[in-house]
């Protein structure tokens, strides 16, 4: 590697960079604690992101391979990586007001939020399996922490151990199914293994081991049934606002790789996970559908509820092709949006000491606070896959892309269990609208919480409304995808 | 004709007007500012059928917008003689439901008129809606604001009822959505409703379509034995949602039949006719004895709405021309009658706040004038002749006769049933010793109650005496309509 390979692969992880860099200079700032630091440090963050936001657009221009094949800046990891920013953005602003509620704040929260976010970053470019390996723990490690980080909380300690043990298995899977590939191929870069792949019988044994392997460390952490079981746990005892940064960036990362792994580099391995994957997002749709209906917290309802999107992801890439690429794409957009949105609702009313997590806390909303009933409607119709919100147009274009795929079961499957899962939503709307409370909910929105919602309720409504755009850009990244 | 997208504005009209509710101050001047929304909304529909070129079946006042280019979606509108109609129904149940809920509603007004203006956008645009995927979305966005109705205003159960209606409406429209993908995959590649007319799908592939449709539409109409969020919601609703539920809601489903499973798939409509009517005759019969059997005036109602509805169904799919048009002029024709009697239902329980029908006697000699127009709108929704009902019914009898025996002999089965049950509460309530709930003072119609009621009184008696414009406008859609279902094999 000469000189000028290795500036331009620099360069190519610039916006890493500045988010590592962002991580460096607030732990160094954070050391210092002084009266105001929580804004700051969080103005700081939100600015590094807006850097490298500005920074892989700029690279998206000529996408180009760089480290010798283990990094890649193409259209398909720009997508992502504007999602991953999006998200830690829209967590960034809604998380200083639950820190002062829950009297926890401290300068490494957002530390860890940026390193998380480079991890999620290096696993969205990375095209060696080492490579998302690193990414893969750069992330979980620093969740791991943020998931205990109210340090006085039983219920957030116990969440973080659970986590570190049920992460570390997942990743060990991962690490496993990586090694046995190495050993079949020779190999850990993706687009060299998908070639000597290609002389494989995949009919082997050894194969379907540990493409298995692999599929399920991946699927671990989306979240999807039968390895769903850390999910409402650690959704309910995390910060609500790690909760929220958990089910939108964390997925949207482990989706983009096991885009990039299972359609476009290794897509040979096809008839392999095909049928098993298959029964994984109806089991993803029924138990998320069915178990959110009886839940009393609100958190662990939405933890419910996102393993059921799970199921709808998984239906997208079953659809396969570029159009079931794009409408996972889409649908990840479409989500992060709206969850966080919803995010910032339960921060709003959260109380402190897990006071105002219960679905109940929500009753009465609509008398107390109208304008936020109003957007906290608009983003459980969007989650339900009511139109004209977003949602409606994520669900249709994966049913789309399905149906397209002559997928017409599973998608009257997908649909039956949407109809299931309407009802936990429309029963916290019916909370907020129709319920009395004598205690409602009473708070101020902070600004940094209303350019959140803000943003979270305008996203919701015009990818619902004018869905072309998006629905343009998803396609175009997942054409370069596929390119 | 003009350029103007006149049919953008009469959706638009009231979604803006839905907008700028929240930001008025006092409830008076929201209540007045709906009402002039939406009375504004109906004289432009008026406008648009006196504009109407009645010698013609294409759609008029087109308009055509590129929505989702990649995916084939537009926004595309249009109304042939037959959602013209539906156009002006919508628009005038719109103010008549601001004036009925005028004093009843007292709480959260705001809220309320944002919700019924959302509600009119909605349901104005299902009917001009011309693209499949545009059809779906109105039609699904308007659980939400109907949802709210019930749930928030509605009586002593709604939320059970709001949920009910919710959770089956959505079932059955999202099979619905289904069934529009597999048109456009199947052949169409294309979501414009009369593009996917022409095409011609092969049979199998229209009997899943057909089944897919026929739960969303037969969910909404509502057919037995899926009609039983119907009296929840209407006995539960406020007045203005049951006059929107039995006026405008219920035609949406027998519409889609007309508009979508007929022409598009001729083939499983025959295939299924005979199951349709038998179902059809079951709900004429069965609604009938359930109205029959109630003691609550918003109840027996809705169960006579079940009733009424069959014979849209049964004359839909008698595939005669009788039949055809007595069901589409049945549609129309209940949506003005039904949604009167729930208007005066929602009158009187006002005033003493009791459904209970056998708590009321002799109320014509009371309130005279609440009690003849009463008796009117019973005596219509009886078909009498003379009134607007009877000549619907009359023609999907004959129909029905026409296809088989037994389908007429229920109909008129149906048709005595309803006599019996009409006229019972006519005598329980207007007629013999004078009494009400309690003893309450009771007063006759008001100014406002009486401007609600005139228009309807009107239609009523119109189309009673003289139908022939009605029937102007409608023949050529209808001759175009029978000519898409193949003529040639009608049923044995």
């Amino acid at each position: 590697m000469d000189l000028t390979q290795i500036t331009s692969s620099v360069l190519a992880s610039g916006p890493e960079i500045i988010i590592i860099l962002g991580a460096c200079v607030a732990l160094m700032l954070s050391l210092v604690p002084r009266p105001g630091q929580g804004a700051l440090l969080a103005g700081l963050s939100l600015v590094m992101i807006g850097l490298a936001a500005a920074m892989s657009l700029t690279l998206a221009q000529n996408p180009q391979s760089a480290y010798g094949g283990m990094f890649v800046n193409d259209g398909f990891s720009t997508f992502f990586k504007m999602l991953l920013y999006l998200g830690t953005a829209l967590t960034i602003l809604i998380s200083d007001r639950y820190l002062g509620t829950e009297d926890a704040a401290k300068g490494e929260y957002y530390v860890l939020l940026l390193f998380a976010l480079s991890g999620a970053m290096i696993m969205v470019s990375g095209t060696d399996l080492l490579i998302i390996y690193v990414g893969l723990e750069l992330q979980a490690l620093s969740i791991y922490v943020l998931v205990g980080f109210l340090t006085t909380n039983t219920r957030s300690n116990e969440a973080a151990l659970k986590y570190v043990i049920l992460g570390a298995f997942s990743s060990g899977l991962f690490l496993f199914g990586l090694s046995l590939f190495y050993g079949l191929t020779g190999t850990t870069q993706l687009d060299v293994m998908g070639e000597a792949l290609d002389k494989v019988d995949t009919s082997s044994p050894l194969l379907a081991l540990s493409t298995l392997f692999l599929i399920v460390g991946l699927l671990f952490k989306v979240g999807a049934v039968p390895f769903h079981m850390w999910v409402p746990d650690i959704y309910e005892g995390a910060p609500s606002p790690v909760t929220g940064f958990m089910s939108t960036v964390g997925k949207v990362a482990a989706v983009a790789v096991i885009l990039r792994l299972l359609v476009q580099d290794l897509a040979m391995l096809d008839p392999i996970w095909r049928s098993s994957v298959e029964v994984m997002a109806v089991l993803s749709l029924a138990v998320g559908s069915f178990a959110a209906l009886v839940q009393t917290n609100i958190k662990r309802m939405l933890a419910y509820s996102s393993i059921a999107h799970g199921g709808f992801l998984l239906l997208g890439l079953l659809a396969g092709g570029s159009e079931g690429l794009a409408s996972v794409m889409l649908y990840l957009l479409i989500f992060t949006v709206t969850n966080l949105g919803l995010f910032a609702v339960i921060v709003l009313i959260n109380r402190g000491a897990g006071q105002g997590e219960k679905i109940q806390d929500f009753s009465g909303l609509a008398k107390s606070h109208p304008g936020v009933a109003l957007m906290a409607l608009v983003f459980l119709l969007s989650l339900a896959g009511i139109p004209p919100t977003g949602g409606f147009f994520a669900k249709f274009y994966v049913l789309v892309a399905l149906v397209d795929a002559g997928f017409v079961l599973l998608a009257v499957l997908a649909v039956l269990f949407s109809a299931i899962a309407a009802w936990f939503y429309l029963r916290v709307i019916m909370l907020m609208y129709m319920e009395k409370n004598d205690q409602p909910a009473v708070f101020q929105v902070s600004p940094a919480i209303g350019w959140a919602l803000i943003v979270t309720f305008i996203g919701t409504v015009l990818t619902g409304v004018l869905p072309a755009w998006f629905l343009g850009v998803s396609k175009a990244a997942a054409t370069a995808g596929l390119g | 004709m003009t350029d103007l997208p006149v049919l953008s504005i009469l959706i638009l009209l009231p979604a803006v007007g839905a907008v700028l509710t929240p930001f008025l101050r006092k409830d008076p001047i929201v209540r007045w500012f709906s009402l002039l929304v939406l009375f504004a909304d109906f004289l432009l529909a008026l406008w648009v059928l006196l504009n109407f070129d009645p010698n013609t079946a294409a759609m008029q006042f087109g308009e055509h917008r590129v929505w989702v280019p990649s995916l084939g979606i537009s926004y595309r509108l249009g109304i042939d003689g037959i959602s013209v109609w539906f156009v002006v129904l919508t628009s005038l149940l719109g103010w008549i439901c601001v004036l009925a809920s005028w004093w009843s509603i007292s709480t959260r007004v705001k809220e309320f008129m944002t919700c019924l203006l959302a509600m009119q956008s909605l349901m104005i645009g299902v009917f001009c809606a011309l693209d499949m995927i545009l059809f779906y979305i109105l039609w699904e966005a308007m659980l939400v604001p109907m949802y709210l109705i019930i749930g928030i205003w509605g009586g002593a159960k709604r939320v059970y009822a709001a949920f009910k209606f919710f959770l089956y409406t959505l079932a059955g429209s999202l099979l619905f959505l289904i069934g529009i993908l597999l048109l456009y995959f199947g052949g169409g590649q294309t979501f414009d409703v009369l593009a996917l007319m022409e095409v011609q799908y092969p049979f199998p592939l229209q009997i899943w379509v057909f089944l897919a449709f026929l739960v969303a539409f037969a969910v909404k109409i509502p057919m037995v034995p899926v009609h039983t969020w119907l009296p929840d919601a209407h006995v539960q609703a406020p007045t203005a949602g049951s006059i929107i539920l039995a006026g405008v809601l219920l035609k949406m489903g027998a519409y889609g039949f007309l508009r979508f499973s007929l022409p598009m798939l001729p083939d499983a409509s025959q295939y299924f006719a005979p199951m349709m009517i038998a179902l059809s005759a079951v709900a004429i019969v069965y609604g009938g004895f359930l109205a029959l059997a109630q003691s609550d005036i918003k109840k027996l109602i809705a169960y006579s709405s079940v009733s009424h509805m069959g014979f849209i169904t049964l004359g839909l799919f008698t595939f005669d021309a009788n039949g055809m048009s007595g069901a589409v002029i049945q549609m129309f024709n209940h949506g003005i009658t039904t949604g009167a009697l729930f208007l005066f239902v929602g009158i009187i329980y006002e005033r003493t706040h009791s459904r209970d029908i056998a708590a009321y006697g002799g109320l014509i000699k009371v309130v005279p004038l609440f009690g003849i127009l009463f008796a009117a709108f019973l005596l219509a929704s009886m078909a009498l002749p003379g009134l607007n009902g009877f000549i619907g019914e009359l023609l999907v009898l004959a129909a029905a006769f026409g296809v088989s025996g037994w389908a007429g002999a229920a109909g008129v089965l149906g048709a005595l049933v309803g006599a019996a049950y009409l006229l019972g509460v006519y005598r329980q309530m207007l007629l013999g010793e004078v009494k009400t709930p309690g003893d309450v003072f009771i007063w006759d119609l008001g100014r406002r109650e009486l401007a609600c009621a005139a228009p309807l009184l009107l239609f009523v008696v119109w189309f009673g005496l003289y139908p022939k414009p009605f029937l102007t406008i409608l023949q050529p859609s209808l001759d175009h309509l029978m000519s898409q279902l193949n003529p040639t094999a009608v049923l044995p």
